[in-house]
């Protein structure tokens, strides 16, 4: 065999690996975006459901072969729906509680996570590694003396029940000291020789500065809020100060059997929507904060 | 850091902290501990002045109650069921993210989508999508299946009774791993993708460049590369599902059962519930305890485990 | 305003639990600085010159010591009222602001009698900003700035309070080389326009000699020399002295006085009058070489490098502490670089004679 049919041959082999090579790749991708697509669909599929299914007429939702699309929209479950869990009196009460707490716990974690990151003062990592511990501790084991306290205080029934007891989060604390770390010392130097007072530089250097993790702890705080389910229906699960979640299970207790699902679904989804209209516009908050945490809401 | 003799300044900062932490905090872990360990307290009887004797009748009390061991036996199933598919099923989809490019950030979006979600609101969808209305007492005819047994006739099963009356344990539990996972996934696709973002790109090439075949950098660059994150869901993950309550309340409402079959599938964190608005603090405060000191043993026991498999 | 500094120490207690070892980063520092003078503190790395300079911002507390600001004890005034401007070596420009909003800043915080109306702070900014040339830039944010641009901010914002004392750490050193000459002749227009008493920072000396009206040399906390910049490079205190200041370095040998006569290995290199029999270090600038065919000292010919003006010479000689020998000649003297010696005589007063035990400097008498 001659030197240049060796050479002609190798390329050859060389092609036809590399076109074998492209078709592996390409078929493995493919099975790539299957998957991911399946998975997203199910993922979605709840989601769809709950919509459907809050605009179908009963008749239809009780069809023995379901629809996958209402065949008369009806908007009236929503209205019931509204009307049947007395909706608009738990938005407002959450509204409160929810805006209320957040503006004060960002008060307190601006001011815990400022002395943390800036101020020198004696046994500051002490009692830092103090405060992270009570991290690992579950929520279930401080409820119980909680309870009682409120309890013995008088709060039950209260707003102030709902809002007090989680002013500080230690998480948040954590959060957005390290965030305020990262700004150079060096500013707060130059804040100080400009004439400024620590609470003028708190406020217009640091602050400013944090912007992207305040929005983040006010938006996880307020969802917080709207889902918080347990310790409301524990102290304050009455008629004047009962929150969302707490309205959403108590009006439709039955979850199973021959109940009117397009009604109930249709009050999950006006539950779910504001959740929804800030997860469209503020996701990147929710994912920045969510990722160093394992906590929900 | 300027120098201030003004140190009490700091303590202003923190004071608002301090103080509520101290009520709310510091004073039930004590508390806990101090209820868990005194015997038939009452705490109406306690402001009374009366004194209790100091024992672990609390405990006792707890762990031989039928129900705690239900709630504990629960508990451990859903970990075990939901902690390792769920990872598994995060770590899938986070490496499918990553090798994508063209609609990668849509569908790190919808995956996202079910972290921002009420678990009651959306356990009352799982709910209607396994419901069944108009059941026979036979178990073989009904009005309408529901969405999820008309899609198990439509691959030509039969139909199954997940959560209606008599419905069995085993249907139960499944339909609380599927709602579970989903709950779980984006929080761990979150952060693995972020790990996996992370990784120098190097390493990839590298491999490339030595003929690596894909299994192969799969196990031995991405898995090593990724384990302080995968530890890290892990964990998160084992803690979380040790205080399952609210998702089980969400699909099958506070009586955390199916018609006829009340509390059977009622969790740690569901007991603590349970018995703590009858006043027994005592009772209450010796289960949550327990409960703490299982989080906090597995939680030992997984960092043990991750820091002879880990490579940081 | 003049700007007195008493007995100043600074004293960090140990960060190693185990070993009590404080730190004395400044140690006894007297001095006073003229009004109206830019004075450059030098100094290599951990010397105390940016602890010295803080001191005065009141960044740091001393622990003893007092300083003054004309008549006033400042040494207890927070910062915030000591009325001094600082720039930082990375400028600290607030980045969420515009230039001018950085440069209104300080202005915004006057109280009391000094407080101006809205018109007043925008003139004041803006001659500011007009007298270190960014006036242009007053809308633009400190990302959207050049280093030398972000710089002028700084100075800028520093200046715009009209302070007491303008305090410069470091200014140049995040500069590229050609900003850097550009810029530190800017800064002294600018302080002789102003007429602030003004310290700076630096561990270039080159910088430093530039520049200043006066030059304190520090090493490790302790004071080596304050004086005129020609001054202390023509009459060093001591061996630190010496070899920190020029550039090529100064060249160090070991050297033996014998009947009044200097000696560098065998070779008698200079009469020195007026100095006991010793063993002694012995500083020669490079300038301070004269090529001889008949001169004393004899080295070992490396390379010649010729720089245009000047030529470069590097030799070798075994009393040398350094591995070579740099000179600088004239260029008009023609070397040959195939020779394997050159031989020097030496220029008295480019030559300095150090104690060997203290490093102090030994004078002598030329004859």
């Amino acid at each position: 065999m001659s030197k240049q049919d060796s050479n002609t041959m190798h390329a050859q082999d060389l092609r036809r690996v590399s076109v074998q090579q492209r078709i592996v790749k390409g078929v493995v991708l493919g099975g790539v975006y299957l998957f991911l697509i399946v998975m997203a669909l199910i993922v979605l599929f709840p989601f769809y459901w709950m919509i459907i299914s809050s605009l179908k007429s009963l008749e239809e939702y009780r069809l023995n072969i379901p629809t996958f699309w209402p065949k008369v929209i009806v908007w009236s479950n929503y209205a019931e729906a509204f009307t049947q869990a007395n909706l608009g009196r738990l938005f407002l009460n959450t509204a409160y509680v929810g805006i209320v707490s957040t503006f004060l716990s960002l008060i307190i974690t601006v001011l815990s996570a400022f002395a943390f990151a800036r101020l020198e003062f004696k046994g500051k990592n002490l009692m830092f590694a103090a405060l992270l511990a009570t991290m690992m501790i579950p929520g279930e084991l401080f409820t119980i003396t909680n309870y009682a306290t409120i309890n013995q205080l008088g709060w039950m029934k209260t707003y102030t029940v709902l809002i007090v007891p989680f002013l500080v989060s230690v998480f948040y604390i954590y959060l957005l000291r390290q965030n305020f770390m990262q700004i150079p010392n060096e500013l707060y130097l130059a804040a100080k020789v400009d004439g400024t007072s620590d609470l003028k530089y708190l406020w217009k250097v640091m602050v400013p500065l944090a912007l992207p993790t305040l929005i983040s702890i006010t938006i996880l705080k307020m969802m917080g809020a709207w889902n918080s389910y347990v310790w409301p229906r524990l102290v304050a699960n009455d008629d004047a100060h009962r929150l969302i979640t707490n309205g959403l299970r108590n009006a439709f207790t039955a979850t199973t059997g021959d109940v009117n699902y397009p009604v109930q679904m249709a009050a999950v989804a006006i539950v779910s929507a504001p959740l929804f209209l800030v997860f469209i516009f503020l996701r990147k908050y929710i994912m920045k904060g969510v990722s160093r945490s394992g906590i929900k809401g | 850091m300027v120098e201030s003799k003004h140190q009490w300044k700091a303590w202003l900062y923190l004071a608002p902290a301090i103080v509520l932490l101290l009520v709310f905090t510091v004073w039930p872990i004590i508390n806990t501990v101090r209820l868990a360990f005194l015997e038939d307290y009452n705490a109406l009887a306690a402001t009374w002045g009366q004194t209790f004797k100091v024992g672990i009748g609390n405990f006792v009390k707890v762990v031989s109650y039928s129900n705690f061991t239900t709630c504990l036996r629960n508990t451990l199933l859903l970990t075990v069921l939901t902690v390792p598919i769920s990872t598994l099923l995060a770590l899938l989809i986070a490496v499918a993210l990553n090798s994508i490019k063209p609609l990668q950030r849509f569908l790190q979006t919808i995956f996202f989508l079910p972290y921002v979600t009420n678990s009651i609101a959306i356990g009352m969808v799982f709910a209607a999508m396994f419901n069944i209305i108009g059941l026979r007492p036979s178990g073989l005819e009904a009005d309408s299946w529901g969405i999820i047994n008309n899609v198990i006739k439509f691959f030509g099963g039969d139909p199954i009774n997940w959560i209606n009356a008599q419905s069995s344990y085993a249907a139960n539990m499944a339909v609380m791993t599927v709602y579970i996972v989903w709950n779980a996934l984006p929080f761990k696709i979150l952060v693995l993708l972020g790990g996996l973002q992370g990784i120098n790109k190097q390493y990839y090439e590298a491999a490339r460049v030595d003929g690596t075949p894909r299994r192969r950098v799969f196990t031995r660059i991405t898995v090593p590369l990724l384990s302080p994150m995968l530890a890290y869901v892990i964990i998160t993950g084992f803690i979380g599902g040790f205080k399952e309550y609210t998702s089980i309340v969400g699909i099958f409402g506070e009586k955390m059962g199916p018609v006829g079959a009340p509390y059977r599938l009622n969790t740690m964190v569901g007991y603590i519930y349970q018995v703590l608005p009858e006043t027994n603090y005592g009772v209450a405060s010796a289960a949550a305890l327990i409960l703490f000191a299982i989080i906090l043993v597995v939680t030992l026991i997984n960092m043990q485990v991750s820091k002879k498999r880990v490579h940081f | 305003m003049k700007v007195v500094l008493q007995n100043l120490t600074k004293i960090f207690p140990s960060r190693n639990k185990k070993s009590n070892e404080e730190v004395i980063a400044v140690n006894d520092f007297t001095f006073e600085i003229p009004d109206g003078k830019l004075i450059g503190l030098l100094g290599p790395s951990g010397c105390g010159k940016s602890t010295t300079l803080y001191m005065i911002s009141g960044l740091q507390k001393p622990t003893s010591g007092k300083i003054f600001f004309g008549d006033d004890d400042v040494t207890e005034l927070a910062t915030e009222n000591r009325g001094v401007g600082l720039v930082f070596q990375n400028y600290a420009l607030y980045p969420h602001m515009t230039v001018k909003q950085n440069i209104l800043f300080p202005l915004q915080n006057l109280k009391g009698a000094d407080k101006l109306s809205k018109a007043e702070m925008q003139e004041r900014a803006y001659n500011a900003a007009k007298l270190v040339q960014i006036d242009e830039l007053m809308d633009r944010k400190p990302s959207e700035l050049s280093g030398g641009q972000q710089q002028r901010v700084a100075i800028a914002r520093a200046l715009v309070k009209m302070p007491r004392v303008l305090l410069l750490d470091e200014p140049l050193s995040n500069l590229d080389a050609r900003l850097r000459l550009q810029t530190r002749e800017e800064i002294r227009r600018i302080q002789k326009e102003t007429g602030i008493t003004t310290v700076f920072v630096t561990h270039d000396q080159e910088e430093a000699m530039s520049i200043s009206d006066m030059i304190v040399v520090m090493k490790l906390g302790v004071v080596q020399q304050i004086g005129a910049p020609q001054d202390v490079y023509d009459s060093p205190a001591n061996l630190f002295v010496a070899k920190f200041l020029g550039t090529p370095p100064i060249n160090v040998f070991e050297g033996k006085i014998s009947g009044g006569r200097l000696f560098l290995g065998q070779e008698a290199v200079l009469e020195v009058g007026g100095v006991a029999d010793q063993e002694v270090y012995v500083g020669i600038r490079p300038e301070g070489f004269v090529l001889d065919p008949n001169g004393p000292l004899t080295c070992r010919l490396n390379n010649v490098e010729v720089m245009g003006r000047d030529v470069s010479i590097v030799s070798t000689n075994p009393a040398s502490l350094n591995p070579i020998i740099r000179s600088i000649i004239n260029a008009d003297n023609k070397v040959d670089a195939t020779q394997e010696n050159v031989r020097y005589s030496l220029k008295p007063h480019k030559l300095f004679l150090f104690n060997k035990e203290t490093e102090e400097r030994i004078f002598f008498e030329v004859k």
